[in-house]
């Protein structure tokens, strides 16, 4: 009936119509306007396709022609993803800065990787042998001491028939299969599908965090899922970057969505400067970020956590063991919320679409331990630990609860606290963590066999001080019993040496999991000394409990190879605690 | 992309509020800058918001009283909105969209620029790391203001927070007195506020180092959403193209927020929390994020936006997003407003993100982490002790609670309460050490061992 051409018909925010269009498939990219913006079909009906554009639409005229491509939102995953900071669409920012200058202008077009860096490549098989998805090809070395692992993509079978040793680019092949399939340093995924695992293995090995509350209390299994939720301010941020600091994962993937832009800056100037103390090098060697800050276009932002999860996804298969950082979901979550207001879709809590819980879940799913495919066997885990930014601090809201209903552990922080400023802010009443039973056993094993006791009995003192503060607060703490007002006078000590961290302490940021141990005990030891003389008569006020405080105080911002010596000296002032009459 | 070629349409199908619609228009693009005009009555300016084949939606800029959508001759002009920029605008008075109020003649201005904004690359950005002195002690010494941070006031009706953002405006400098320009945006204000702080601007000698632009609440509403965008892309102009250190005061965020609501619900858009549109959050950051710093350019932007909290209600959505993009938040309390604390800070809610890039060794004073930590950790606790009294009486307290509700009333009164005169970082500095001096060394555990000593040397004695 027309003969238009294909053209847009209408522009609308982020969204663009096309008309008349044939052949079109859902998702499928194309360059819309003058411009060639990047975008995503999302809708086809009759005739008209609707698309997402992942960039800025300001000055996008109807009547412009657009381009499909066949192809659908994928990444290139190979050697030089470890250390660069991609958009949420896989371009490097810097190189970015390099080509449109300091501002982001719509329409430029730069690949993830570097197309003319070369890799020294050594193959680990030979010609005829017959390989399949996952299978190692051969190695590199992406980082000093970081092995590459290039691997047969998955899905791709065949007997090798080329494969030779030397420096090639990420695009050049380094061999080829009978069939005349290509083999490279690099391959492309699209973002929006999982990539292939074998099995899944059990939750029993704990991601040492280096945050005391959470490996003591609240801890994470490998290839778990953690929420962090709380308003604005309460710290999840400043979690999230310990975290990708400190955390003992070999890759961490940090994707900075919807967030601000000088906090990435931050980040971006300060991880290069650190060490990871495991293996002597910088921080950012081991380190992918993803960074959609929230002026960048939100259509990007929707797209930059699957781009993030596919590249945590590519290191695990890999062998390695990812901790993938979102910071943070809710913004996400708005994103599809924006664009389904546009499409008229019917909203629903919230105004949120009703596909937001499925689509949530879906991206937990993807963390997880893992037997991988191909050969030489080998696991991987990614490890997911999202923020969630509830509006007005309230866990009531649509994208909390459907993050608890899939996430294993919730580390929930809190304003009152932040306010106070025992960081990180963790609500103890209110965290938990799936997880305890399953890694006990590995924390009693590596660490020391009393460590599920000393962890329920800080739980049962901060627990009866919640108890006691409460009685308090009717009658005042001078009417409550020695020995309870002894759990407040702890527990307060507790919350402020054991459990509140300075993430700005050289060595306080992170405590090794012995360190946080001998702390948490030492405070309960010195409760149970201190209730022993109080049971014996000694009234509270004759006991000093100063000289200890001072000790652990020392002994968590001892650096690490102090830690022994000056266990001894806070066990030497636990004698200190005796009443004055009875000191020797 | 925009064609550049003008287009006229001799009549609108409808209108709504602000809202014009034109059927079967040709080649227009989103943004494309509109003029509408009854021959001889009445002039529109607007701004197309949905482009189509079928339908095209213009927002008007001024008020759509008057207008008959099949009188009306609507001229696309195939060039998208700009604002006139330039060192010349100092010293100056605009409207809400770029007119001249101060009585001078229209700038010719430097440049022209887009009034949307392009997104600055991430990897282009520097980390804010110089702080501001504003002159208040709960700002400099508690939740300190780092060049290229945005920092807001939250306040409630009836506190006086354009005065504290007037007082801002006149005590802020630079640490090592760098060129130093102010940009303020007023969004919504009264006719008062806005002879108020015109007087002030003037009579400080602030006025000369400002650009003001002005929308008052008489004003239309769509005006609102312009007013900060022209504001912005001048202060990105004198920072990042004239070196200067820019401190763009916004107020009230409050007003420009129900200015998004307003026009989303003219747009039967879906709406999100109390009506306010789900794209709040993204336009809201399209402001916001325009603070910063770039790399191997010479000035900054800094923002203190100022809001109202409906109902003193921090969950509000308008304060709960701000603060989710803000670096931190400057919180008034209407407590200490009434006891006549001036400037009346709560600085438990208060924060500042990026303060630790912006104090300690070569910035501001070596011990002022410890410090800070400790003031809040006692006033937290004289806080939690004032309640406690309130039930079972001071004498019911344990010492140390008795001591930090002590420390809580001196705080209040003499270290917040600084009244009307501006304050040296040094004299903030010692304001703070005069009151930990007073207690025991056991109350003072965030003061770490070697500070103490320092302190407390005998380095004097001769």
């Amino acid at each position: 009936m027309t003969t238009a051409p294909l053209r847009i018909t209408r522009v609308n925010g982020s969204l663009v119509e096309a008309e008349p269009v044939l052949g079109v498939s859902l998702y499928e990219l194309a360059a819309v306007g003058h411009g060639r913006l990047l975008s995503e079909v999302i809708r086809l009906s009759g005739a008209t396709a609707t698309l997402q554009v992942y960039e800025d639409t300001g000055g996008l005229a109807v009547g412009e022609p657009l381009a499909f491509t066949g192809r659908t939102l994928s990444v290139q995953l190979g050697p030089g993803l470890l250390g660069s900071i991609l958009d949420g669409l896989g371009r490097p920012l810097n190189v970015l800065a390099e080509r449109t200058g300091d501002f982001i202008g719509p329409g430029a077009s730069v690949p993830t990787l570097d197309p003319t860096r070369r890799w020294r490549f050594q193959p680990t098989l030979a010609a005829g042998a017959l390989v399949s998805g996952g299978d190692v090809l051969g190695t590199l070395e992406e980082r000093p001491g970081f092995l590459h692992r290039v691997l047969v993509p998955p899905g791709v079978t065949g007997t090798v028939a080329e494969l030779a040793a030397g420096e090639f680019t990420v695009d050049a092949p380094v061999g080829k299969l009978t069939d005349g399939t290509p083999l490279r340093l690099s391959h492309a995924w699209s973002v929006r599908t999982p990539r292939p695992t074998g099995r899944r293995l059990g939750d029993d090995r704990p991601l040492i965090t280096g945050q005391r509350i959470f490996d003591l209390l609240f801890p994470v299994a490998e290839g778990g899922t953690v929420a962090v939720i709380g308003g604005f301010g309460t710290g999840k941020t400043v979690v999230e970057q310990s975290l990708a600091k400190h955390a003992d994962a070999d890759v961490v993937v940090y994707i900075g969505c919807g967030e601000r832009g000088n906090e990435m800056s931050e980040v971006l100037g300060e991880f290069p400067k650190l060490t990871d103390p495991r293996s002597g090098r910088s921080i950012m060697d081991r380190t992918v970020m993803v960074v959609n800050t929230s002026n960048m276009p939100v259509v990007a932002r929707e797209a930059s956590v699957y781009l993030g999860i596919t590249v945590a996804e590519y290191y695990r298969d890999m062998g390695y063991r990812v901790a993938l950082m979102a910071d943070s979901l809710s913004r996400w979550a708005e994103a599809l919320r924006e664009i389904g207001a546009r499409l008229q879709e019917m909203p629903g809590e919230e105004g949120y679409p009703t596909y937001l819980a499925s689509r949530l879940g879906a991206f937990y799913e993807r963390a997880g331990r893992a037997r991988l495919i191909g050969r030489p066997e080998r696991e991987g885990a990614v490890t997911l630990i999202s923020a969630v930014s509830p509006p007005g601090g309230d866990l009531s809201e649509p994208v909390s609860q459907a993050t608890l209903r899939v996430a294993g552990s919730l580390w929930a922080l809190d304003a009152d606290l932040a306010h106070q400023r025992q960081f990180p802010a963790v609500d103890w009443e209110t965290s938990y963590s799936l997880y305890v039973e399953h890694t006990r056993a590995w924390f009693e094993r590596e660490v020391d066999p009393s460590w599920s006791a000393v962890r329920a009995q800080t739980l049962e003192l901060l627990q009866r001080d919640a108890e006691l503060r409460e009685i308090a607060g009717l009658v005042g703490p001078e009417a409550l019993q020695d020995e309870d007002r002894l759990v407040l006078l702890v527990a307060r000590l507790v919350r402020e040496v054991v459990l509140g961290q300075s993430a700005y302490h050289p060595h306080d940021a992170s405590s090794a999991p012995l360190k946080t141990f001998r702390l948490a005990q030492l405070a309960e030891r010195a409760r149970s000394l201190a209730a022993e003389r109080i049971r014996a008569g000694a009234p509270l006020a004759q006991l000093d409990l100063g000289p200890f405080r001072r000790t652990l105080i020392a002994l968590r911002d001892a650096p690490g190879a102090e830690l022994s010596t000056r266990v001894t000296a806070a066990e030497a002032a636990l004698a200190g605690i005796l009443p004055a009459e009875a000191r020797p | 992309m925009s064609s550049g070629v003008a287009q006229t349409y001799r009549a609108a199908a409808g209108a709504a509020g602000p809202l014009v619609f034109i059927e079967r228009t040709h080649a227009v693009s989103l943004g494309e800058w509109v003029r509408l005009e009854i021959p001889g009555e009445k002039r529109w300016q607007g701004q197309v918001i949905d482009a189509g084949e079928r339908l095209t939606v213009v927002q008007l800029l001024d008020d759509s009283l008057g207008l008959a959508p099949d009188k009306v001759r609507v001229t696309f002009t195939g060039d998208v909105a700009r604002a006139t920029v330039g060192k010349e605008l100092l010293g100056r008075a605009f409207n809400g969209v770029g007119a001249p109020i101060d009585g001078l003649a229209a700038p010719v201005g430097e440049a022209m620029r887009s009034l949307a904004g392009a997104p600055l690359n991430p990897a282009a950005r520097l980390p804010p790391n110089d702080f501001i002195e504003t002159g208040i002690s709960a700002i400099d010494g508690m939740n300190t203001l780092v060049r290229g941070q945005k920092l807001p006031i939250f306040s409630g009706p009836g506190l006086p927070a354009l005065e504290v953002a007037a007082h801002i405006v006149e005590w802020a400098r630079a640490p090592k007195g760098e060129p130093f320009a102010v940009v303020f945006v007023g969004i919504g204000i009264t006719a008062r506020e806005r002879r108020d702080f015109l007087e002030r601007f003037e009579h400080s000698g602030a006025l000369e180092r400002s650009v003001l632009f002005i929308n008052e609440m008489k004003d239309p509403t769509v005006e609102r959403l312009l007013a900060p965008r022209l504001a912005l892309g001048e202060a990105e102009f004198l920072a990042f193209e004239c070196g200067l250190h820019v401190l763009v005061v916004i107020a009230d965020v409050t007003h420009y927020c129900e200015a998004l609501r307003e026009i989303a619900t003219a747009r039967q858009e879906i709406p999100g929390r109390r009506g306010y549109p789900g794209t709040m959050y993204t336009d809201l950051a399209s402001l916001f994020e325009r603070a910063g710093i770039v790399r191997g350019r010479e000035g900054s932007l800094t923002q203190i936006p100022v809001l109202t909290m409906p109902d003193d209600d921090l969950t509000h959505p308008i304060p709960d997003l701000t603060g989710y993009i803000t670096e931190g938040q400057v919180v008034l309390s209407r407590e200490l407003h009434r006891r006549g604390v001036f400037p009346p800070v709560d600085v438990l809610p208060s924060l500042s993100r990026l303060m630790n890039a912006g104090i300690g060794p070569e910035r501001t004073v070596p011990e002022h982490r410890q410090w800070a930590d400790q003031l809040y950790a006692l006033y937290a606790r004289g806080r939690e002790a004032r309640l406690m009294a309130a039930i079972v009486g001071e004498a019911g307290l344990v010492a140390p609670d008795r001591r930090a509700l002590g420390f809580l009333e001196h705080f209040e009164r003499d270290f917040i309460g600084q009244g009307r005169r501006r304050r040296t970082l040094a004299e903030t500095i010692a304001a703070g050490w005069s009151l930990l001096d007073a207690l025991p060394r056991d109350d003072l555990t965030r003061i770490r061992d070697e500070t103490w000593a320092r302190r407390h040397a005998p380095a004097a004695a001769p």
